[in-house]
């Protein structure tokens, strides 16, 4: 259960990002603008330095939602995300800075400038990096519910990629609709849920 | 030297900040909504929060600058901003104040460190949800800060008072400032 009222059965950052839509509008802002703005290095990429910071932060949640975008992005290839996670060679410094930012040594850096890396893709690289330093905690941070279930995470995972982060949040609306019985900032007040089967989204609801 | 070319005189986090408008502008409005906007936890709570977790993550710029913030909401407190970082326990601040700092403490090491006792003693003082979800975001988000500003290898002044202009601003006209899209700002923050 969550360390605070929120609506049941939303699964991960969802749950507090309804909670609170005034802090999730710059969230899902920063994650379009690193996961999916114009940038040479590709989308898979991008989403693959953030599963394999959520896999370091050992946050189920990101680490599987970000894998599915990544996987998505590769063709469904959930053997290369899988073996990113357990042995990179290509995402040091993105290790390193969730470890703390003072462990990015200049030789890191050189060595990625060797193999083509540009400012601008080290800048992006420790920025997702340190953006999913914050999005594991405040997911784990919360105590957040997330699903075991590979397939709801693929289908999000196609979602996210097609849609994408802002465009998904606008979905937000119908949710609030749904949780109604909450009033507008989901589960503040505190009711708890009557009937958690009834509230429990399916998985072309989500939206995180 | 940083990590990547920067532009010079720009301290700490303003450096990248100006090397990526996009990013940025969602960064400032974080800042903005966390720190700033209406809230029942005082501006001056929140900078400690985020003064704390950026001294745990020893990031100089961000526990100085915030740090600057909170004591300049305080009439100039410094010595009970630097009597926090030492040992927010033994502070003079409120109980609440204190179980907060030990879910934002917790939150640095990893999410999953926070108990359902630390939210407890929390609610016991007063905290409601939503000052228990904020914290826990301040926390996160200077978890991601720290990291932008020392993983790129930042320049950043380590005198203290070179930080007191930056934190009356900072309180002042706040995070999201007019001229954030520009590129290459020709003035530090200190001018804004």
């Amino acid at each position: 259960m969550a360390h605070i009222q929120l609506p049941e059965g939303i699964p991960g950052i969802l749950g507090p990002m309804a909670f609170s839509p005034e802090t999730a509008k710059p969230l899902n802002a920063l994650a379009e603008v690193l996961l999916r703005g114009p940038n040479s290095l590709p989308a898979a990429d991008r989403e693959m330095i953030a599963t394999y910071v959520s896999s370091q932060n050992d946050c189920y949640f990101c680490q599987h939602a970000h894998g599915a975008v990544a996987a998505y992005r590769l063709g469904g290839d959930e053997k290369l995300v899988n073996d990113v996670k357990l042995n990179f060679e290509s995402a040091a410094i993105a290790g390193k800075v969730q470890k703390g930012g003072k462990q990015v040594t200049t030789s890191d850096v050189d060595r990625a400038r060797q193999h083509g890396a540009t400012d601008k893709e080290i800048h992006d690289t420790v920025l997702i990096a340190a953006a999913f330093c914050m999005y594991n905690r405040y997911v784990d941070g919360l105590g957040t519910w997330a699903p075991s279930d590979a397939n709801m995470y693929r289908e999000n995972g196609r979602r996210l990629a097609e849609v994408g982060y802002v465009e998904s949040t606008a979905q937000l609306p119908p949710i609030e609709k749904k949780y109604a019985q909450f009033g507008s900032h989901l589960g503040a007040k505190g009711k708890p849920v009557e009937d958690p089967d009834k509230a429990r989204l399916t998985p072309g609801e989500w939206v995180w | 030297m940083a990590h990547i070319k920067v532009p010079e005189n720009l301290p700490g986090i303003l450096g990248p900040m100006a090397t990526s408008p996009e990013s940025t502008k969602a960064l400032r409005e974080l800042a903005e909504v966390l720190l700033r906007d209406p809230n029942t936890l005082t501006s001056a709570e929140r900078e400690i929060i985020a003064t704390y977790v950026s001294s745990q993550n020893d990031c100089c710029f961000c526990q100085l600058s915030h740090g600057a913030a909170a004591a300049e909401y305080l009439g100039g407190n410094y010595e009970l901003i630097d009597r926090i970082k030492r040992n927010f326990d033994a502070a003079e601040i409120s109980e609440k104040l204190k179980a907060l700092l030990e879910i934002a403490r917790k939150v640095q090491k990893g999410g999953k460190q926070v108990t359902g006792e630390d939210v407890e003693r929390a609610r016991e003082h007063g905290a409601t949800d939503k000052e228990i979800h904020d914290t826990v975001l301040i926390a996160a988000a200077f978890c991601m800060f720290n990291r932008y500003v020392d993983g790129l290898g930042t320049w950043q002044p380590t005198d203290p008072k070179a930080y007191r202009e930056m934190g009356r601003v900072m309180a002042e006209v706040g995070y999201v400032r007019p001229n954030w899209e520009d590129p290459n700002p020709d003035e530090p923050v200190e001018a804004a």
